[in-house]
């Protein structure tokens, strides 16, 4: 198993007037490919600021990050949106869809920044669409959609560019638990073709039905193991 | 490169919110089209002015003779004298690149007393003995026989041409006028041409109350000889009359035994500084023109920049949505600079088609209505139309810079926080 995400001794701290609030304070981890991990700890624990620095949609002030074995330093904006179109797919708490376009226009959009042409754009997006149920949905607007429903394309929109890691931040946070389960079956689903997935989660069901956890406390790492994986279809009508 | 892409995504920005759309159009479409109106008002201005002046050789200088003011060799100041034929040739002569010199007799015109009869019809009219040559340097159209020929010149023949002024008093509606006779101060001539002036009204109407004789036969006739009342000199083409008038001058005042200094012996008019001198007022009000045009016109840009702003703002969370999943910086930038340009030109297009009606409509009113003074025919070239089109690019992507670096200024990361 290739290792996709490679930290060493990361930190990040963030100036407050005067104060520097310190967030993290020399993390050290791995994450192999095909692993689903998910990333606990209470509020402030640092957990959302990892997973924006292995995002690129933020920068650590010291350490090393190696994602897919290539060290990422000192890149410039236009660089940092090339590796995370490339290598990352993102799911956030509240969907982040673009309200304007469709359900099938919303997950072409990353092919479109990769120069996809159109009808293969859509081709693709429906493949995925299709996979994460919403075949039927295609054409209907963010607005049309249930909370499930918009999470299951934002996976989708994670998946299309065939990314080499996923990273969802409180994917289930905004939804139900019977719909938190059909969103954590998809993402096992994922996962057991080969994905690697990052959650950071704050719900302990959650993150039991992903393989590995790490706790975060105060900025470092207080535990990291390997679980025994629920299956989220076991919840799952 | 065209991207149905990217433009779908320009109207789909554009049309989600219509009215505020519209309303940052407005600001430009005013703008040009107050640049439009204002510099083809401008133009009306010029062409009805410079109508007056209808297709004259405008590089051309007019010499008369008035009383000399100072002695000179052994003459007494207060004298008068007259041009005679014999200074055309010393002119020619002595003073290059001249292209035309046409001596002149007149007598009458407008407000003298009535000077020609026709039966029982009578009136005062400007008769000047010509020669052929005149005809180059006024162009007038002869819409009936023809003008002064050499010919006429050489057997002093008494024929005489007439404006339509002239035929509309002398003669009825409908009735022969060729090879019919007026009596010019008692002596008969017979008409061989009528013309029409181009100049197009103001003095135009006096200008089509004359009668053109051949020089020879005036001489002949009113007993003046080889005398020269007038010259119409015109100077060839590159070469401005202005920069020879002293020369003319200078060859005049020697002939004639004028001292060097006597400033007011050869009475002149230079056309030409004239002409460049109204050339000049017209670039200048074309540049005031431009001036308050752009003025205004800023005033819809810079409102467009501000609602382009509030629009980023607006978008922030999309552009973080966009930036996270990899849509680079210099294509958001593009996104807007061209969501900006098109808005511009859009709306700056709208100006100038509403323009072009408004063009047309006076246009329209003028010819139903009649000519008004100094007023004719306001347009606006496609050079002027290509200038708006070059200056609401321009416009676009100053108007777009600002919130197009506003947006990529912002850290993904608090594009995508924000609420």
């Amino acid at each position: 198993m290739a290792t996709m995400i490679e930290i060493k001794d990361l930190h990040k701290s963030y100036q407050m007037g005067k104060n520097s609030l310190h967030v993290l304070k020399g993390i050290d981890f791995s994450a192999e490919e095909g692993e689903l991990v998910a990333i606990m700890g209470s509020s402030g624990s640092g957990k959302s600021t990892l997973l924006n620095i292995l995002g690129l949609l933020d920068v650590a002030d010291s350490g090393e990050y190696l994602l897919d074995g290539k060290l990422i330093k000192n890149l410039n904006e236009t660089k940092a949106a090339k590796y995370r179109n490339k290598f990352l797919g993102f799911i956030f708490q509240s969907f982040n869809l673009i309200n304007y376009k469709s359900a099938l226009e919303n997950v072409t959009l990353p092919l479109y920044y990769q120069g996809v042409n159109r009808k293969e754009r859509q081709r693709k997006a429906m493949k995925y669409l299709e996979m994460v149920g919403l075949k039927e949905w295609s054409h209907h607007l963010p607005n049309e959609l249930s909370g499930g429903q918009k999470q299951r394309v934002a996976i989708a929109r994670a998946m299309v560019g065939e990314p080499k890691v996923i990273l969802a931040d409180e994917l289930t946070g905004a939804l139900d638990s019977t719909t938190s389960y059909e969103v954590m079956d998809v993402i096992q689903k994922i996962n057991d073709q080969g994905n690697t997935i990052l959650v950071v989660t704050h719900e302990n069901d959650i993150a039991h039905m992903c393989k590995r956890i790490i706790y975060l406390k105060d900025g470092v790492i207080e535990e990291d193991k390997k679980i025994k994986q629920v299956r989220a279809s076991e919840y799952v009508q | 490169m065209f991207s149905r892409d990217r433009w779908n995504e320009i109207l789909e920005v554009l049309t989600t919110n219509w009215f505020r759309t519209v309303l940052t159009a407005f600001g430009v479409f005013w703008g040009i089209l107050i640049l439009i109106l204002l510099l083809s008002a401008g133009k009306g201005m010029e062409n009805g002015i410079k109508g007056e002046w209808g297709d004259i050789a405008t590089n051309s200088l007019w010499v008369w003779t008035r009383n000399t003011t100072l002695p000179h060799k052994g003459l007494p100041k207060g004298r008068s004298f007259e041009y005679k034929l014999q200074d055309v040739q010393s002119l020619k002569d002595k003073v290059p690149n001249l292209r035309i010199i046409s001596p002149r007799n007149s007598l009458g015109g407008y407000r003298g007393a009535n000077n020609v009869i026709r039966g029982l019809r009578t009136g005062a009219f400007g008769v000047y003995g010509d020669f052929p040559s005149f005809i180059d340097q006024e162009p007038m159209d002869i819409i009936n026989g023809r003008f002064i020929n050499q010919s006429d010149i050489n057997d002093k023949r008494k024929v005489a041409i007439i404006g339509e002024g002239v035929k509309k008093s002398l003669y009825d509606i409908g009735q022969e006028v060729l090879g019919t006779y007026i009596k010019i101060q008692g002596v008969n001539f017979m008409v061989v041409g009528i013309y029409r002036k181009k100049n197009l009204d103001g003095d135009g109407e006096e200008a089509q109350n004359q009668i053109f004789i051949p020089f020879t036969s005036f001489g002949q006739a009113f007993n003046t000889g080889d005398d020269v009342g007038s010259m119409m000199i015109t100077a060839i083409d590159g070469v401005s009359i202005t920069s020879l008038k002293d020369r003319i001058i200078k060859v005049l005042k020697e002939k004639h035994k004028i001292h060097p200094d006597d400033r007011r012996a050869i009475g002149n008019f230079d056309m030409y500084e004239e002409f460049s001198r109204i050339e000049r007022f017209f670039v200048a009000l074309n540049i005031m023109g431009y001036f308050i045009g752009i003025l205004v016109l800023l005033s819809g840009i810079i409102g467009v920049s501000n609602i382009m702003l509030i629009v980023i703002k607006e978008r922030t969370k999309e552009i973080g949505i966009r930036r996270a999943l990899g849509e680079d910086p210099w294509s958001i930038r593009k996104q807007i600079l061209l969501e900006s340009v098109f808005l511009t030109i859009i709306s700056g297009m709208m100006g100038i088609i509403i323009g072009a009606f408004a063009i047309y409509g006076i246009n329209a009113l003028l010819d139903a209505n009649g000519p008004v003074d100094m007023f004719v025919n306001p347009t606006v070239s496609l050079g002027v139309v290509t200038i708006a089109l070059v200056i609401l690019i321009i416009s676009g992507l100053l108007a777009g810079f600002i919130p197009a670096q506003s947006a990529i200024r912002i850290k993904p990361i608090d594009a995508l926080r924000t609420e």
